[in-house]
């Protein structure tokens, strides 16, 4: 099958599968009240989808290697940790937490601060130290999260109520407001991505190779992490965290498509992601009644990949 | 023309490059030559801008390496390292395809295509060109890679050991081509090589490093002399001419 029918077939499947999220058991009696709880769901999930599946596959290909993803470099770490401080020191009545536009732009700011120190660490010696990313990024996450730990013990339980939401992917609380505020933004950020798409080809070759075609490869590397931590900020305050979904669909996408330009992967990575978080969630609610969530699907699936990639030591 | 000015590069008070001041001339083949550590390859980077350094200046077509835009230096001076660490499936068609993006930023024009086939037809890849890279030999990859330096069409190529784990049949297939380049399309090309032999039969000009000074430098025949590899290598050398070409003996 050729790339672009695979595309097609791709999304088919997402709209079938937005089709009956949206569409099963709707009359004319109810249609308001149904609609006006499932779009921002269905929303919320395309948006997620593609947040996570782009920001993984133009982070990949920045770092020149098939295994990091913002999630395994603590991004959705530090986005609960966030949440947890704010509760902590201002309470949980604050406008920080309340007001989600406020909330929101300050989670971005501090995770774009993040991806800037991580830059500044890449490019601090004369060689970039990939190893040395991979290791400080997984410290600085488990770090992460278990500060987040340590101050959620402490709290009281009204408190640990308001940050719970935050802790586990979830698809049934969607802050509806917040759908609507990160629609405009994750278009911005994919339409910028997307921009780029060429100079990313570029990437896939050695660095040194990138910089004697010309390209400047700091400042993309730098545009692409800022670019990456606002993508996670989005699907992670949208539906929180779901830390292998990143790994799999890039991987996967890097399997069903043989082609290297970033024109057809960023589109095809994004429709794959959004079709299996939409035919999943669907198979949860309806096949297994709620009894698991499609985090824990993901990340088992996605675990047992990561460990294969490994043992195949398919790492680059 | 490149012109590299008193440059230095410290790495850790350990001076890998000490006030080095030296040419590459068009038309012509350099060879850079030395012991391990002597600075060769720091030397190319930093004469094309993939190595920051501390101290000095290099000069291209008169103009100071900093004060180039990426985009337009990439189009007078091509570079390619000894490893090359690609983590995507090419075939060798699209890898030549990448030395027109500083041209055409990766949309690729009729003429672009023109200058893609004749860099494939120069290099004799016409028949492997849809084949991918991974699929090739050593030496096949290592020339595709060359094709897309020369597709880069740029007045000046630098090469990091061009002939690492290569076979004799492609080690002259590649210094030739390298010759070629320098004489008939009249490009400055510079090679690090660690094959003396090779060195003295393919160069115009020899530039021999040791310590990161230059210890000698010059046409082939002033610098492929005992005394002189003698004091570089710390071996004894014996030196012979066939064909008229000199040989280096030293086991």
């Amino acid at each position: 099958m050729r790339d672009n029918s695979k595309l097609i077939v791709l999304l088919i499947i997402s709209f079938i599968f937005i089709g009956l999220f949206i569409g099963l058991g709707l009359t004319a009696d109810n249609y308001q009240y149904f609609l006006s709880r499932r779009i921002p769901k269905v929303l919320a999930i395309v948006l997620a989808g593609i947040a996570i599946a782009q920001s993984s596959l133009a982070f990949q290909t920045i770092t020149n290697n098939r295994i990091l993803t913002p999630s395994i470099m603590g991004f959705d770490s530090l986005y609960l940790l966030i949440q947890v401080i704010i509760v902590v020191a201002f309470g949980r009545f604050s406008a920080l937490i309340l007001n989600d536009y406020i909330n929101f732009a300050l989670s971005v700011v501090i995770m774009m601060g993040f991806s800037l120190l991580l830059f500044a660490f890449y490019f601090r010696g004369e060689k970039q130290n990939l190893i040395g990313l991979l290791l400080l990024g997984v410290i600085l996450g488990q770090l992460f999260s278990n500060v987040s730990s340590f101050f959620i013990m402490l709290m009281d339980p009204n408190n640990f109520a308001v940050v719970q939401s935050n802790m586990f992917a979830s698809f049934n609380n969607i802050n509806v407001d917040l759908v609507y505020l990160s629609t405009p933004l994750l278009i911005l950020v994919v339409l910028d991505l997307y921009r780029m798409h060429r100079q990313l080809d570029v990437f896939w070759l050695d660095k040194d190779n990138a910089i004697s075609l010309g390209v400047d490869v700091q400042k993309v590397t730098m545009r692409v992490l800022v670019l990456s931590a606002t993508l996670i900020a989005i699907s992670t305050a949208l539906i929180g965290p779901i830390m292998f979904f990143g790994l799999l669909v890039t991987n996967l996408t890097r399997e069903l498509f043989s082609t290297y330009q970033h024109k057809v992967l960023l589109i095809a990575c994004s429709l794959l992601s959004i079709a299996a978080l939409l035919s999943g969630e669907w198979i949860v609610e309806n096949l297994f009644n709620f009894s698991t969530t499609l985090s824990i699907v993901i990340n088992f699936i996605g675990g047992v990949y990561f460990l294969s990639m490994l043992l195949r030591n398919k790492v680059n | 023309m490149i012109k590299l000015e008193k440059l230095s590069k410290v790495f850790s008070e350990n001076k890998v490059i000490n006030n080095v001041t030296t040419e590459f001339e068009k038309g012509k083949v350099t060879s850079i030559i030395g012991p391990n550590g002597a600075g060769k390859s720091t030397l190319l980077s930093m004469a094309s801008r993939l190595v920051n350094k501390d101290n000095g200046f290099v000069y291209i077509n008169g103009k100071e390496i900093s004060d180039w835009d990426n985009k337009d230096l990439a189009k007078k001076l091509a570079v390619l390292r000894q490893s090359n660490n690609v983590t995507m499936r090419f075939t060798v068609r699209e890898m030549v395809s990448f030395g027109r993006f500083p041209y055409s930023q990766g949309k690729l024009t009729k003429d672009d295509l023109a200058v893609i086939n004749n860099a494939l037809k120069y290099l004799d890849l016409i028949k492997i060109q849809n084949k991918y890279l991974d699929q090739l030999s050593g030496g096949q990859r290592q020339l595709a890679y060359i094709a897309m330096v020369i597709a880069q069409d740029t007045d000046s190529i630098f090469l990091d050991e061009p002939l690492n784990n290569l076979d004799i049949k492609h080690s002259l297939q590649i210094m030739r081509n390298i010759q070629k380049l320098a004489h008939e399309m009249n490009k400055a090309v510079v090679v690090v090589i660690h094959d003396i032999n090779f060195a003295a039969c393919y160069s115009d000009v020899i530039i021999a490093l040791k310590k990161g000074e230059i210890i000698a430098s010059g046409k082939v025949k002033d610098v492929i002399q005992a005394d002189v590899l003698e004091s570089i290598y710390e071996t004894p050398f014996n030196i012979v001419e066939v064909n008229g070409k000199r040989m280096c003996t030293y086991y």
